[in-house]
């Protein structure tokens, strides 16, 4: 089933339908619980507010360059991609189902501020559901890949979710991080973070300054090309899920504590990490920059 | 939240069985709607969804026009609407009605 005949070449501005048809092999999406389901979200009504047939998400399986996958897309003009509980279930689900069938990864597209506040416990409940479930699909050897290129970035507890993955893919328009920026505004004022400041934005929660800091893994142009091409290699390919590569995770984030805790602004960590024109950096085509910041980019494993 | 509920026709039957259809999404100014074959003795029927009340006439002279230009019989359309103005229910129907011919 799509949502429009209507051809979309960025990946930024698509709707999660088009998205997965940009993003899998022609004629390979099978979708789970499908719009004609109508299994919804039992809080909305209550409030007064309309609901979506899939709940804000596609969960299904597909093929990507041939290989087996599971996917969840979240939709992003629903509800800000929030997490409610049947949204939830539907992530969890497909975890669980890729722990139990082993295709050869589970690829997340992302996109969302996080909790469905509306649905208040039940999408907290939600989140560490998918956790576990991403820990579990992890466990059984399926590598679980994130991709962080919507319009809204990847917050909240999605975000913690996130850096609990195996791999995560971002566009330089992505962000990943926990609070996002009218939250930090609003908590602790706009002398700590101006939201609107979308340059202070982006160089402290978007995918370059992510893949600097060694947290996204693979950096790709806002297209179903470049995302693609990001994702197919890591297919098969699971990180180590033990209390060792834990403590050297650990080691390493003290490691970037000591080296860049004083640090007043992303450009102070990028110009200590050795890159030399910091100002430069915004404005640098993708393929350029991963050139430049890979010999220099921290690493997680490191 | 206001429930609507309208049918149109009967329109004569069509040899082909019609597919199911979703299209657009449920985001501010904007609609889904979900196309599904139904035993209608062939009426068109629309249950609408929407988070604005008061506009009930607006839905139905919207609604039976789309339903009197395409003719499909024996479909129900579900619409979940976040304030989509007339022109975009317009819009997201006929597209609604190109897919359901096309039988993407």
């Amino acid at each position: 089933m799509s949502d429009s005949a209507v051809t979309v070449s960025g990946y930024l501005e698509a709707t999660a339908r088009q998205r997965i048809r940009g993003f899998f092999d022609a004629g390979s999406v099978k979708e789970l619980l499908g719009p004609a389901e109508r299994v919804t979200s039992p809080h909305l009504p209550a409030l007064g507010i309309p609901v979506a047939f899939d709940d804000g998400i596609v969960v299904g399986e597909a093929r990507l360059e041939s290989k087996a996958v599971m996917f969840a897309a979240q939709e992003p003009a629903f509800m800000g991609g929030s997490v409610g509980e049947v949204h939830g279930a539907k992530l969890t689900g497909i975890l669980l189902r890729a722990a139990r069938d082993k295709p050869a990864g589970v690829v997340l597209l992302l996109d969302t501020g996080g909790v469905r506040l509306h649905e208040a416990n039940a999408g907290l409940i939600a989140i560490s559901e998918i956790q576990r479930a991403a820990f579990e699909a992890r466990a059984a050897g399926v590598p679980v890949i994130v991709v962080s290129a919507g319009i809204n970035g990847c917050y909240g507890g999605l975000g913690i979710v996130t850096r609990g993955c195996d791999w995560v893919v971002m566009s330089e328009e992505g962000r990943l991080s926990v609070s996002g920026p009218e939250v930090i505004e609003a908590q602790h004022g706009v002398e700590e973070f101006d939201a609107r400041d979308r340059a202070l934005v982006w160089r402290t929660m978007g995918g370059k300054h992510r893949y600097l800091l060694g947290e996204a893994d693979a950096l790709a142009a806002d297209s179903f090309a470049g995302l693609r091409a990001a994702v197919a290699p890591l297919l098969g390919q699971s990180r180590a899920l033990d209390l060792q590569s834990l403590q050297r995770e650990h080691e390493a984030l003290g490691r970037r504590l000591a080296r860049f805790g004083d640090a007043p602004d992303a450009t102070d960590i990028w110009r200590r990490l050795g890159v030399d024109d910091v100002r430069a950096v915004p404005m640098m085509a993708p393929d350029a920059f991963v050139a430049m910041a890979q010999p220099l980019r921290e690493h997680a494993d490191g | 939240m206001e429930n609507l509920s309208f049918e149109f026709g009967p329109f004569p039957p069509r040899a082909q069985p019609l597919p199911t259809v979703l299209v657009g999404v449920v985001g501010s100014g904007n609609m889904e709607a979900l196309c599904e074959p139904a035993a209608l003795d062939g009426r068109m029927r629309f249950e609408v969804h929407s988070s604005i009340r008061g506009y009930a006439a607006t839905w139905e002279a919207v609604l039976g026009d789309f339903a009197r230009r395409v003719r499909i019989p024996d479909v129900r359309v579900t619409i979940n609407d976040a304030g989509a103005t007339p022109a975009v229910v317009g819009l997201r129907l006929s597209q609604a009605a190109a897919e359901l011919e096309s039988g993407a």
